[in-house]
């Protein structure tokens, strides 16, 4: 009798393991590499949270035609060297559909080679402009250009009659892709790098650094980096009297940046994609509504503010989705899709892919944005 | 490049500010290497719960009680780990006991990343705010910068007091200097050494809350403060605590002033050198006495 019923739950076991499987359709599997921890925490932690929320709310909905998505994340550690093996990983071992990420520039341009070598499609979320220039077929940004970041301060500083600037850029991937933009575009604007100098990533205190460009006079000090050094030269520079206009990148475009400075951080200017500002963007704002429902979701699934960072996974996300409903599960297919997509409206801008340009924004999608009383705001024009 | 006497004497402040940080870092090491010869490499991550306990507890009592609390809490986090991890070992090697330290470091790195997750902390400045600066005739120092350099040598002076004067601080030193010796004279050498976790942890506690709010405090903010702290430590020569801050200032110096001539990408380049040139030439550091380091293991 004892042995019957031992038989009877061992059937019931089998039976319950094995329903799922038969029933459902198979998943769709789709890799991210995000610097969850480590210094590009601000960017990857907000971003693999976006995806979470975002596979989570579409697979209770049924996933694309009854397929559930199946989200495999790594964290780098906002390592380059860890992406190089996730993404192998990813490819050769998962076999994923496409990857989102890396977080960073430094990281995706280690891993460039290998989505492209494996065929697979790569959704770079980091801003340096090398990524898709020179353009590999499978290799894609959301995230706008450094370029035009740049430019876009350019201007600014000519508007305020600067000249002589101090420039500060961090020893990463987008701490030297922006460095290469500034001394490029700095002769065009007539604008003159007095100090140019590259600190640690993991730089604890800047005094020193911005000593050198009080030293040398500079109308404005320009920072470039993601990590928290970029609060830490706010502090130091205002600590050593040093009352010039600060100008950060786009990196700086995550609250708790402006928090982690407090007073500091007042009047900093930099540019960044319009999430930033939601509440501040007009009624009819053609972002408006999925920059409002995206913030909406992730602000009363998290309870923190949303940033530029997340914004890209949820533009990463959207494309991928709305290829694959385009076209199916033909990989081929899918990445042509994504390369030829028009008007896909983002929370970073709106997108216009074509096969001689694999980021799809311009400078519209920046918009420069000031600190005032601790919040972000649009620069009044 | 020109050069005034107001520039570099703020160059000077940059380097003290930088040396303080390393020399509270650094002497949180000796203590622990003056009682058991070896080099607690959780010491970094000591400095980083310091500060993480003290910024959540300053959510719900004023700042002093906050740093108290942090100081206790990590204190008791050093003599559990103490006694968890290292009493009952019969003379381990110092090759396992570095082992161990390196294991717990990674232990607590990741707990805290679990706790506090990946975010950025900082407590608020203890006087005035991120942009306060005290104006000495064109030189700026933070008041922070002062409350670093105030505590620092608080704590060094109570430390030398400490080791000199009093029973217990005795008894830590005779284990130090002949552990079998110690406890023929009925020194209890496993307490000594459980306290010099606590009291080191203790330390490092204070440090990361004096610190945190120039450097901020991230979980795994330990590690860089702790490389800082180890290569001061030995360039002072290991166990002593005015030579860890003398060292300091010296360290913190000249990687100031390497800004001035030099891109500040070279930074670090000369604190390494400079470690590996007193490795070469002095290794018992500058200030260490060279009989003395012929009879350590380590």
């Amino acid at each position: 009798m004892n042995a019957l019923k031992i038989i009877a739950c061992v059937f019931c076991l089998i039976a319950i393991l094995i329903t799922p499987c038969a029933a459902a359709k198979e998943t769709v599997k789709i890799g991210a590499i995000l610097a969850i921890t480590g210094p590009a925490s601000f960017l990857g932690a907000p971003e693999a949270r976006t995806l979470e929320m975002l596979v989570h709310d579409l697979n209770a909905k049924g996933g694309i035609d009854g397929r559930k998505i199946e989200l495999i994340i790594k964290d780098t550690g906002s390592s380059p060297e860890k992406a190089v093996s996730f993404a192998k990983q990813l490819i050769e071992e998962e076999k994923v559909f496409a990857i989102i990420g890396p977080s960073t520039s430094g990281e995706t341009m280690q891993i460039k080679n290998i989505a492209e070598d494996g065929k697979t499609i790569l959704l770079s979320c980091a801003a340096a402009e090398v990524i898709v220039n020179p353009i590999a077929p499978h290799v894609f940004k959301v995230a706008p250009k450094d370029s035009f970041a740049v430019d876009m301060i350019f201007e600014q500083m000519k508007k305020m009659k600067i000249s002589k600037i101090g420039v500060l850029s961090s020893n990463t991937g987008f701490g030297k892709a922006g460095k290469e933009q500034i001394e490029k575009l700095a002769p065009g604007h007539g604008i003159q790098i007095a100090v140019n100098e590259v600190y640690d990533k993991a730089a604890t205190d800047l005094t020193a650094e911005v000593t050198k460009l009080k030293a040398a006079n500079v109308q404005a000090v320009l920072n470039w980096s993601i990590e928290p050094a970029q609060s830490i030269v706010l502090k130091n520079t205002r600590q050593i009297g040093l009352n010039v206009p600060l100008f950060q990148s786009h990196g700086f475009a995550n609250i708790q940046y402006a928090k982690a400075a407090g007073e500091a951080a007042e009047g900093v200017l930099f540019p960044a994609s319009r999430i930033v500002v939601a509440d501040s963007l007009p009624a009819k704002h053609r972002q408006k509504t999925v920059i409002q429902s995206y913030k909406k979701a992730y602000e009363s699934k998290y309870r923190e503010d949303v940033s530029t960072f997340g914004g890209h996974t949820y533009d990463a996300f959207m494309i991928l989705v709305r290829a694959i409903k385009e076209k199916g599960l033909n990989r081929e297919n899918v990445r042509a899709a994504i390369e030829n997509m028009k008007g896909f409206i983002g929370t970073a801008g709106v997108f216009n892919f074509s096969p001689s340009d694999h980021n799809g924004l311009d400078i519209s999608a920046f918009e420069m944005i000031t600190v005032s009383k601790g919040k972000f705001v649009p620069l009044k024009k | 490049m020109d050069m005034n006497i107001e520039l570099f004497f703020q160059y000077l402040v940059a380097g003290i500010t930088y040396g303080t940080i390393y020399a509270i870092v650094a002497i949180g090491f000796n203590i622990i290497y003056n009682t058991t010869g070896i080099i607690n490499f959780a010491q970094g991550e000591f400095v980083m719960l310091g500060g993480m306990i003290a910024v959540s507890m300053h959510a719900f009592m004023p700042l002093p009680s906050a740093i108290l609390a942090a100081v206790l809490l990590t204190m008791i986090v050093g003599a559990l780990i103490e006694i968890t991890f290292i009493r009952w070992l019969v003379k381990p090697s110092v090759l396992r006991m570095i082992m161990i330290t390196i294991g717990l470091s990674i232990i607590i790195r990741e707990g805290a990343l679990h706790i506090w997750g990946e975010s950025v902390r900082a407590l608020p400045y203890f006087t005035g705010t991120a942009v306060t600066a005290i104006d000495a005739g064109g030189v700026f120092i933070s008041p922070q910068v002062l409350w670093v350099i105030g505590i620092s040598s608080i704590v060094v002076v109570a430390l030398n007091l400490f080791f000199s004067y009093t029973l217990l601080g005795r008894q830590m030193r005779a284990c130090s200097s002949n552990r079998d010796a110690a406890r023929l004279c009925g020194i209890s050498a496993k307490n000594m050494v459980t306290f010099s976790f606590v009291l080191s942890a203790g330390i490092g506690a204070l440090a990361g809350c004096v610190v945190s709010p120039i450097t901020y405090v991230q979980y795994d903010s330990g590690t860089g403060l702790a490389i800082k702290g180890f290569t001061v430590a030995i360039l002072g020569g290991l166990g002593n605590s005015m030579a860890a801050v003398a060292a300091g200032m010296l360290l913190g110096i000249l990687e100031s002033f390497s800004i001035w001539v030099m891109p500040t990408a070279y930074k670090d380049v000369i604190s390494i050198a400079i470690l590996l040139l007193i490795l070469f030439v002095r290794p018992s550091g500058l200030f260490g006495s060279k009989e003395a380091f012929s009879l350590k293991e380590f």
